[in-house]
């Protein structure tokens, strides 16, 4: 199931270079140790691996498709650009690769309540959908913020039967769910998973969510080499805490010709300070039980991320992406509000699909190179979800009357 | 020797448990923090933990989120936290400096170590600091000779509670049961459990926190730790008083009737 890298080989205690690692209370280290060695076993077991490979084929819907878009691809230099179609998975998204994945693992250890953190509600939506299949209780934790900016999801959620716990402390988005996530971890760690939506935290998380995800870019490489006989010479993907991008980089690693570029939120624009750039605009530190970059002041406290998109709303990101990032494997740009919003508008018009305003960012830095590229280049891009849950966002956005 | 090891030396020699108190600098104010730490000593407090307010606190219950969250928008950072440490530790009470990793690592790990010390601190107690990621901060106590505490949990494993308690010096900070920071009735066998396995494989002196609010638990704890930290409860009769001086009283009384439960 995993295929290391040349490029990137993470150490055992979970370490890209210097970021990654475990900065976490001592409560929950027998609980990460417990699920490393879960996972360890798990990820090398054929019956797991075939029970999960069963689930995507029957559940999910894998292999997702790729979507060549000519119409959208006049308005980036006429490059070649092609979709891999995550938003056509079974809840809208890519994250259900990874929930499935720890849900199985959860019905392994014998745990009988999970517990996530949702921003945009994709991953406690995915969350509260693999707790109903497998009959797991379900908390999801979301900021109060967002509780508001996603209310179909919260409505979905509750559908399927999973309790949200809105959250009131500090910025009341994603990164306050997190942390109330965490206290409840360390309350219920005996019988609860904490079952962590993208590749940041401690480890084993962000190589376990990691590896969940790589189907996204090992079909999608067959796939486009299928189509045009070759590699593409750029993947892209947005980037908030970094679980569709690593799954879409990973297995095109060792392939250098292949450039790939993280698109993160830019907000307001990274000079307003109103972002969630953390790559591009933040420094290295500890949040949430990991090294990475973070948007901290000179205290080392958090500074409040800002964007549009409220998967994206993160002031943290993966330690691998950080990693890739030092040593120059991938790129990390940013893409402001204004500019996502004008790929999610084309998208729509030009193709007839609508967009996660969190792919849009993808979607915008895809425009910019196919015109710096012109149309000998070819552009993957990881299309990561559906528009659905922001079509209030986007139609005040556009001040369409509701 | 620092402050805090020769206070573990006389509670031990007087046959009694040590009383530590917590609070964040700045809380309630920057001068009300240092007044009230005044006052937990008036009261019988041994020693102090100044926490260090943070942003993202996963360790800290409701009263401590926002203790930290009012020190944070009155702007503490480290500059208080090190004015706060030296107005206790030159009054010759011990104090050390309780926090999260990342303002360290900010603040650079030798550079924090260093102003410890420099401000007569005992040490620093590292909620989330795990031994795996030890090593540069291993490095700067060391050089300094301040104390350096980490905790352990219920759930912590004998081999690896052998590991962590050898890492600690001054005491070994014992999460009394699994969970955050906060006011609990009932005290848990748990953390009997936890002090009797840390002392198979440890000499260094335990304290044991978490939910740790009245006399009579004190009492309890008094029975088999060396030190009995205290937190929340202060921190909540500060929120709830009507002013600054009621809040004084009833700092002091706490403190009193805690310090008489630590004598065995």
């Amino acid at each position: 199931m995993t295929m290391k890298s040349t490029v990137v080989q993470e150490d055992i205690l979970g370490h890209f270079g210097p970021y990654g690692g475990r900065f976490v209370p001592e409560a929950l280290i027998e609980a990460l140790d417990s699920l490393t060695l879960a996972y360890e076993e798990a990820k090398v077991d054929p019956a797991f691996i075939a029970e999960l490979d069963y689930l995507h084929k029957t559940y999910t819907g894998r292999p997702s498709i790729i979507t060549e878009v000519p119409r959208f691809a006049e308005h980036a230099g006429g490059a070649r650009i092609i979709l891999k179609r995550e938003d056509l998975n079974h809840t809208g998204s890519h994250k259900i690769n990874n929930v499935l994945g720890q849900a199985l693992l959860v019905k392994r250890m014998g745990k009988k309540r999970i517990i996530a953190e949702t921003g945009a509600g994709q991953h406690g939506v995915a969350s509260a959908t693999a707790a109903a299949l497998m009959g797991l209780e379900c908390v999801v934790y979301m900021g109060e913020e967002d509780t508001k900016r996603q209310a179909l999801n919260v409505a979905r959620m509750k559908l399927l039967g999973a309790q949200v716990v809105p959250v009131t402390q500090g910025s009341k988005t994603l990164k306050d769910a997190i942390n109330e996530a965490m206290r409840d971890w360390v309350t219920n760690v005996e019988t609860t998973h904490y079952l962590l939506g993208t590749v940041a935290g401690p480890h084993p998380f962000p190589t376990m969510v990691r590896d969940f995800h790589r189907i996204i870019g090992v079909e999608a490489r067959a796939q486009v080499l299928e189509l045009t006989g070759k590699l593409p010479d750029a993947v892209l993907a947005c980037v908030g805490g970094g679980s569709n991008a690593i799954g879409i980089f990973h297995p095109f690693l060792d392939d250098l010709s292949v450039r790939l570029i993280g698109l993160e939120a830019g907000g307001s624009g990274i000079a307003s300070g109103k972002h969630a750039a953390t790559i591009s605009g933040g420094t290295p530190g500890v949040l949430h039980g990991t090294r990475s970059y973070v948007l901290q002041d000179e205290n080392g406290q958090t500074v409040e991320s800002h964007s549009i998109s409220a998967g994206l709303d993160y002031p943290g990101v993966g330690p691998e992406h950080a990693y890739l990032s030092d040593i120059g494997r991938a790129e990390y740009q940013p893409v402001n509000d204004d500019q996502a919003m004008e790929a999610f508008s084309l998208m729509c018009k030009t193709e007839g699909i609508i967009p996660a305003i969190e792919t849009a960012h993808a979607l915008y830095g895809a425009m910019k190179l196919g015109r710096e590229l012109g149309p000998d280049a070819t552009l993957l891009i990881n299309f990561s979800g559906r528009g659905d849950k922001d079509v209030d966002t986007a139609a005040r956005y556009f001040g369409l009357p509701l | 020797m620092t402050p805090l090891s020769a206070l573990f030396e006389k509670t031990r020699s007087e046959n009694r448990a040590a009383l530590i108190g917590y609070l964040p600098a700045g809380f309630p104010s920057k001068q009300e923090c240092i007044d009230a730490i005044s006052a937990m000593v008036e009261g019988g407090v041994d020693a102090i933990e100044i926490g260090f307010p943070y942003s993202d606190p996963v360790m800290d219950g409701p009263i401590i989120q926002a203790a930290a969250e009012l020190s944070l928008s009155q702007g503490t950072g480290a500059k208080e936290v090190f004015s706060t440490l030296e107005a206790v530790a030159s009054t010759g009470t011990p104090a050390v400096v309780m926090t999260y990793w990342n303002p360290i690592e900010r603040y650079g790990a030798q550079n924090f170590a260093r102003d410890i010390a420099k401000a007569g601190g005992s040490g620093v107690i590292t909620p989330d600091l795990t031994v795996e990621e030890a090593t540069p901060w291993r490095e700067a106590v060391q050089k300094e000779e301040i104390n350096s505490i980490f905790v352990v949990a219920p759930s912590t494993k004998d081999e690896r509670l052998a590991k962590v308690t050898a890492e600690c010096s001054g005491f070994i900070y014992a999460a009394s049961l699994m969970g955050v920071t906060g006011t609990r009735t009932s005290d848990s066998t748990s953390a009997r459990d936890l002090v009797g396995r840390v002392r198979q494989v440890s000499q260094t002196p335990v304290a044991v926190g978490l939910g740790v609010s009245t006399r009579d638990q004190a009492h309890e704890v008094a029975q088999y730790a060396d030190g009995v930290i205290v937190g929340s409860a202060f921190i909540r009769l500060l929120q709830e008083s009507q002013s600054m001086g009621e809040g004084l009283i009833r700092v002091r009384e706490l403190a009193k009737s805690l310090a008489e439960g630590v004598r065995r």
